[in-house]
């Protein structure tokens, strides 16, 4: 007997609404799909569904605009969060995010990045670290652990040549336009509760007006690190927290009053 | 212990990546290796349906968004 349908049953959980009944081009147990349900669940929430706008990126994610029921536009590599300025200071009252691998945000666009933070763009930025190129194969990326062999670091790579991993939500926390820079992660059911208000707090930073709002998340490649998804999560929590601890790097007064 | 909830996985979704038979506390789920889905992939089932409790942890797991989760309204008698 599975389900007993005599005695009434309430939903507790579904699918989002703002979520196209379509499947994703995702593998199967990568967290970018998690943090897409998180995005949807909370502009749900929030009642923006018909308000928003997203600015995909070029990376794994570069699809994201087949997944949701609102408007998206996409941008060159790394340029999202120049566009998303010119979307959201043309269109003030929506709510506009970007979403961005590491490849895409750090590396390549790492200049648009802090030009919109530093700007104080009224934007949201959701950013997967992944720790490499995911949809070209797994190259370095900027996020790439020391000694982490990647498809372009057989060996490992090694600080001493190809520098240190770049801890993004630090380094954009510095600037005097960031209101809320977080990081969390997708590793386990705590997290990804946790990381759901974050992502919640950060649209709300900028449904107030009160500056730029950006989450990272650690997120799995299970394809490209060679690991089952479960491995995967694991290897999140061993080898990438360490590196990229999960905290509040940049929370303004007036965003830490806000009720979410 | 009579099932305080189910769940329903939407196959067209679902690609057995196996992180919610992984999180459930209760050991409720795993791959139904008997069959495919439309897509090619082993489909999550409730193996063990009396176990579960509604919680809604197998949700939050899930990156495909494919688990709808329902709790009883009332307990359910004891067989
Ligand atoms: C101008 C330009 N240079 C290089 C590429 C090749 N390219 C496509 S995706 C990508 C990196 C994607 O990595 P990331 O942003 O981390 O996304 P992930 O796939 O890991 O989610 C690169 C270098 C490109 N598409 N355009
Ligand atoms: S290549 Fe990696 S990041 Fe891209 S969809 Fe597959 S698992 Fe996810
Ligand atoms: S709702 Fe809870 S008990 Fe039921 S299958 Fe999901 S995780 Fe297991
Ligand atoms: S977590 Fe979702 S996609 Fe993965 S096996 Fe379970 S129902 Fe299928
Ligand atoms: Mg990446």
């Amino acid at each position: 007997m599975t389900v007993m349908t005599d005695i009434p049953a309430k939903i507790v959980y579904q699918r989002p609404e703002a979520f196209d009944p379509r499947v994703t081009h995702y593998c199967p147990g990568c967290t970018h799909g998690t943090a897409h349900r998180l995005v949807a669940e909370v502009l749900d929430e929030m009642g923006e569904v018909g308000n928003t706008i997203g600015v995909a990126s070029v990376g794994c994610s570069v699809f994201a605009y087949n997944y949701f029921k609102f408007d998206f536009v996409e941008a060159a590599h790394g340029r999202a969060p120049a566009m998303a300025t010119g979307v959201k200071r043309l269109l003030p009252e929506r709510t506009v995010f970007t979403y961005q691998g590491d490849g895409d945000l750090a590396s390549i666009g790492m200049g648009e990045i802090v030009g919109a933070a530093s700007r104080g763009e009224l934007l949201t930025v959701v950013f997967i670290n992944n720790t490499n190129y995911g949809m070209t194969g797994g190259q370095m990326a900027p996020t790439t652990l020391p000694g982490q062999v990647t498809t372009s670091s057989p060996t490992g790579r090694d600080v001493a040549r190809q520098g240190h991993p770049i801890q993004t939500a630090e380094l954009l926390a510095t600037l005097e336009g960031a209101a809320y820079v977080v990081r969390r992660s997708l590793h386990n059911v705590r997290e990804v509760r946790r990381a759901k208000k974050a992502i919640r707090t950060a649209f709300e930073t900028q449904k107030h007006k009160l500056g730029f709002s950006l989450v990272e998340l650690l997120s799995t490649c299970p394809t490209n690190w060679r690991l089952s998804p479960a491995e995967a999560r694991d290897w999140v929590e061993e080898r990438m927290l360490p590196y990229f601890p999960l905290g509040d790097y940049k929370v303004t007064p007036a965003v830490a009053e806000l009720k979410v | 212990m009579p099932a305080k909830g189910y769940i329903e996985v939407n196959e067209l979704y679902c690609k057995a990546c196996e992180l919610c038979v992984t999180d459930c506390p209760f050991d409720v789920l795993a791959l139904d290796m008997t069959r495919l889905t439309s897509k090619g992939y082993h489909p999550a089932y409730m193996v063990n349906p009396d176990a579960c409790t509604g919680c809604g942890i197998c949700a939050v797991s899930c990156p495909d968004a494919a688990i709808t989760v329902y709790r009883y309204e009332r307990q359910r008698p004891e067989a």
